[in-house]
């Protein structure tokens, strides 16, 4: 009687098939991602989310989104808790060497230890805002440290990486962007 | 003593819960039921899979704050889930938003049911219609006839 089943005649057999293909193909893809931690952007080609928040240097100067305008410039999010924020530091004070702008986002931090770590490790931010209540954090969709943010002339977020700015994430990603949005606007 | 043991269980429970919500006061006890059902909704962004309620990451402290910060603002629980997914995306919230991105995932179990009828179906018609061929009347007849022999 098995013998006789019509095992290729039978069209429909196919789809279970078909099914088990398809679904190796959907986990293949989702085990294969780069890391399920790195959440994509919200913000991606979006305006750069409204602020008003003290400058870390000096309180009673208030800053807001349009001190990003005018140039493509990096929002780089650190914090002196922040382990990997003294890793990447080497490569942005090179980066701004190079002539980027960095803005600072001081997150969840103490003033005094952030002036410190500042005195220390050199300080090659544009300036800092400070972010003490992770307000601004929370509407860029941070959830950790270190974040950088590409940021266009005209105060649209083009590019999110999460975790640190090695030289090779500036190399390979970042740096082109820049390289593009410059061309573009120039 | 039975009775002190199983309040000590509860207690060590108890102190777990609390360390792990911030003591946020509020006007009353629906906002504080509100919240609560909100924070456990919501995922923490930064700890895989713990919602916000149980997660001591400084994200999950800020966002329960924020949470009650627009309870307070009078905020709907449904401007509030939307808040956190114009910020966060499909990742914050447990029960995701219905769009292409998530389709399949919506659809997708009910997809495999449907074609799991459809095999099903087709197997129960195909194995009918196989029975009935192979039923050879003079094959059934010779048999017949033989059996009927043996009893004679």
């Amino acid at each position: 009687m098995w013998a006789r089943l019509p095992v290729i005649k039978n069209k429909s057999l196919i789809i279970p098939l078909l099914l088990f293909f398809s679904l190796a193909a959907l986990l293949w893809r989702s085990f294969s991602l780069e890391d399920p931690s790195l959440l994509p952007s919200q913000l991606l080609d979006k305006p750069f989310p409204e602020f008003n928040l003290e400058d870390l240097h000096s309180s009673s100067r208030i800053r807001n989104a349009n001190d990003l305008l005018g140039d493509v410039s990096l929002v780089n999010v650190w914090a002196t808790w922040c382990v990997n924020c003294l890793i990447e530091h080497p490569v942005l004070t090179r980066i701004a060497q190079g002539g980027v702008t960095i803005v600072g986002l001081n997150y969840n931090d103490d003033l005094q230890k952030a002036l410190a770590w500042l005195d220390r490790h050199g300080d090659p931010y544009s300036f800092h805002v400070r972010d003490n209540n992770g307000t601004l954090a929370i509407d860029l969709g941070v959830y950790g440290a270190p974040e950088t943010f590409i940021i266009d002339e005209s105060g649209i977020i083009r590019y999110r990486h999460i975790g640190v700015v090695t030289e090779e994430v500036w190399a390979e990603k970042l740096y082109p962007i820049i390289n593009l949005l410059r061309g573009k606007s120039a | 003593m039975m009775n002190i043991t199983y309040g000590c269980i509860l207690l060590l429970f108890a102190s777990a819960c609390l360390a792990s919500i911030d003591a946020h006061d509020f006007p009353d006890k629906q906002m504080q039921l509100r919240h609560q059902a909100l924070i456990g909704e919501l995922r923490c962004p930064q700890c895989l899979n713990t919602n916000l309620a149980g997660s001591d990451a400084m994200i999950a402290r800020d966002l329960r704050r924020e949470v009650r910060r627009l309870l307070m603002d009078g905020k709907s629980d449904n401007e509030i889930l939307s808040f956190m997914y114009e910020r966060y995306g499909d990742f914050v919230l447990y029960t995701p938003r219905l769009h292409m991105g998530t389709i399949f995932l919506w659809f997708g179990p009910l997809l495999f049911f449907l074609a799991a009828i459809l095999i099903f179906l087709s197997i129960i018609k195909n194995r009918r219609k196989s029975i009935r061929q192979e039923v050879d009347r003079e094959e059934l007849a010779a048999i017949l006839r033989a059996h009927a022999k043996d009893l004679d």
